[in-house]
């Protein structure tokens, strides 16, 4: 055996708790979950199914942690885990697996197939078997400080350009305030009206923030990876700076595993609770709108739907937030199918969208969101999610539809009525 | 061994040893579950979340919106096989004597035509569940040996009870015999086989329902 090999196998013993144990021995093989899967639905190929692509971490599980799976392994009854099976497993665990959560909705027995293959990840990454454009991406994030290597400058010349458009002055380094607010890279190079839209909303709103020139980062590639060392490093600069900064909450961005990084994972990474508080951009925006913070003016009268990203809903809680929030604002909202936590992916996140690999199979996969779109009737879909944002973008323009997709942070900017400042 | 003996050895020893086997597998088998133990999760939960576990555990009964219609003979074929099978074993009379006869606990059956027309729809259910797990691409692929064994030793204790209900096969003496047998090998390898789901079901749905419910999602 191999280091890297064997270096994997320590991985996969060590992720393996008591729910894992019960998931591999509740599962009779039913293959439900494929159908909760789009990955199979979309493309009909049974290899897709879910817990399918759990088999090396079973064997595993299997071999280590049961009796009757030791003594197998004793006789020489059942196969070991090779290299070769998990370098034809990695496209199974990556390319065709965001970690929706969807198959974990639907599961009869219950199984969270999701946390499991997250955990999976772990042994993947440490055995060698990951996307090089995943590793390039995490390599990134670790060294430069953001997986797309974009460096304070680039952020620093944003919000000059931020301060130019609305005249409001962006707070960087202010101690003592409510809220740290963070970007995703792709927030900085490809929608920098997600600060302004912010920028706006909390000067009408009076909220006390700032951006950290150290922490202005939120993605966190290692925990897409699976590599939770790395995934520590990068939650730490934000709580690092969170902690230095005596903020009261950190604000996730319009960003799905980022959330899932900082608020589910980031206190387990770092070993120890927050002293300060982790809340979605649509959660900040919401309680201000309860609070008669958030005043809009106007209505969009265009129909629009709303996509749930899988990381925000399903597998974050936020769900009635932006309902509330585009019913403030939108005449014509019309949900989706299955909307809310039985919402189907992008088809992009988990790492995906960063595999460049995996498109064409994105790019199928998509095609039970366009079903889901086109039976909306709607040329405006609006999503909290930059990731899912650019996917979709870059899906619908592949797919020749003519839909024009909108941050809902920067779809409430438009309606602000800026006169009423408290 | 004469039939009778032989009746006598199964509902005696042989099921003493087999429930035996049985308890002491499941406790082997929870223990290497829940010796493996779990982190505390540090992450503050979104809502209160005490009994969402629980909840999970009944409402995991029923589909997903939409499931049904992707995989109906799945779904239904399961519901019939489960609740038949449930209904079979304890609303059957001479069942309840015999749980009674070894618990002291008691209490009404249903007509055994009733058990009988509901045993032969849990049979044919998991006829046409092994027929559609040799057929879909997707379950093929998933099953091995212990996904067919789990099946015969299922169904093994439903078709000897019939056969010896409606005193076929064999002399009914012999063939309630090879009833209790079928039913001891379900005993004995429930632990360590598949047929485990009926313990760790419960679990993995509470584990489910309370991770999702930390986070403020229904599951």
């Amino acid at each position: 055996m191999n280091a890297n090999l064997a270096r994997g196998i320590n991985a996969f013993k060590e992720v393996i708790d008591a729910p894992i144990a019960s998931f591999f021995s509740s599962c009779v093989h039913c293959g439900l979950c494929a159908e909760a899967c789009l990955f199979y639905t979309e493309t009909g190929e049974a290899k897709y199914t879910p817990i399918h692509k759990l088999e090396p971490l079973r064997r595993i599980w299997q071999q280590e942690y049961t009796l009757t799976g030791k003594l197998a392994k004793l006789l020489g009854l059942s196969k070991s885990v090779t290299d070769e099976e998990l370098a034809e497993w990695e496209p199974l665990v990556y390319d065709s697996c965001t970690l929706c959560g969807r198959c974990s909705m639907v599961c009869p027995v219950g199984n969270d197939i999701t946390y499991m293959i997250r955990k999976l990840r772990e042994g993947m990454a440490a055995s060698g078997h990951a996307p090089p454009d995943l590793i390039g991406a995490t390599t990134r994030a670790v060294t430069i400080g953001s997986p797309m290597g974009i460096k304070w400058p680039a952020v620093l010349a944003q919000i000059k350009h931020v301060e130019k458009d609305t005249g409001i002055t962006v707070p960087v380094e202010q101690a003592c305030v409510d809220y740290l607010v963070l970007m995703s890279s792709m927030e900085i190079i490809n929608f920098p009206e997600y600060l302004a839209a912010l920028s706006r909303i909390f000067k009408q709103a009076g909220v006390s923030w700032t951006l950290a020139q150290d922490a202005f980062e939120a993605t966190n590639s290692g925990i897409q990876i699976g590599a939770s060392d790395l995934a520590r490093e990068i939650v730490s600069r934000i709580v690092v700076a969170a902690d230095r900064l005596k903020v009261k909450c950190v604000i996730s961005p319009e960003c799905g595993h980022a959330f899932t990084a900082l608020r589910w994972e980031g206190p387990n990474l770092m070993g120890r609770p927050f002293g300060f508080e982790v809340k979605h951009i649509l959660e900040v925006l919401d309680e201000l709108s309860i609070a008669g913070r958030l005043k809009t003016k106007g209505r969009d009268q265009r129909p629009l739907t709303y996509h749930d990203p899988c990381q925000i809903a399903r597998r974050g809680g936020v769900v009635e937030q932006p309902r509330r929030l585009l019913n403030a604002v939108a005449d014509d909202f019309r949900e989706m199918s299955d909307a809310g936590t039985m919402n189907w992916c992008c088809g992009g996140g988990g790492g995906v969208s960063a595999n460049s690999r995996a498109e064409p199979l994105m790019l199928q996969a998509f095609r039970h969101k366009k079903g889901q779109i086109e039976a909306t009737g709607v040329s405006t879909l609006v999503t909290a999610c930059a990731n899912c944002r650019i996917v979709m973008e870059e899906s619908l323009e592949h797919y020749h539809m003519k839909v024009e997709v909108v941050g809902l942070t920067e779809l409430l900017a438009q309606y602000l009525d800026e006169d009423k400042t408290p | 061994m004469n039939p009778l003996d032989l009746l006598t050895f199964a509902r005696g020893s042989a099921m003493n040893w087999a429930l035996m086997i049985c308890v002491a597998g499941i406790v082997l088998r929870l223990f290497e579950i829940f010796g493996l133990g779990r982190k505390a999760d540090l992450s503050r939960a979104r809502t209160v979340s005490t009994g969402s576990g629980w909840r999970t555990v009944f409402t995991r009964s029923w589909p997903a919106a939409g499931m049904i219609k992707r995989d109906p003979v799945t779904y239904l074929a399961g519901y019939v096989f489960h609740i038949g099978l449930m209904i079979v074993v304890f609303c059957y009379a001479p069942h309840i004597d015999f749980i009674r006869s070894m618990t002291g606990l008691n209490w009404r059956g249903l007509p055994s035509t009733l058990v009988d027309a509901v045993a032969v729809a849990s049979i044919i259910a998991l006829l046409a569940l092994l027929v559609h797990r040799l057929t879909h691409p997707v379950k093929r692929l998933l099953s091995g040996f212990g996904d067919y064994l789990a099946w015969g030793l299922t169904l093994l204790p439903l078709l000897t009870g019939y056969l010896a209900f409606h005193h076929q096969l064999f002399e009914y003496t012999l063939m309630l015999s090879l009833h209790l047998f079928s039913v001891e090998l379900l005993l004995v390898l429930l632990p360590f086989t598949k047929l485990f789901h009926s313990f760790t079901v419960f679990l993995s749905r509470w584990y489910n329902g309370e991770i999702a419910g930390r986070k403020g999602v229904a599951s």
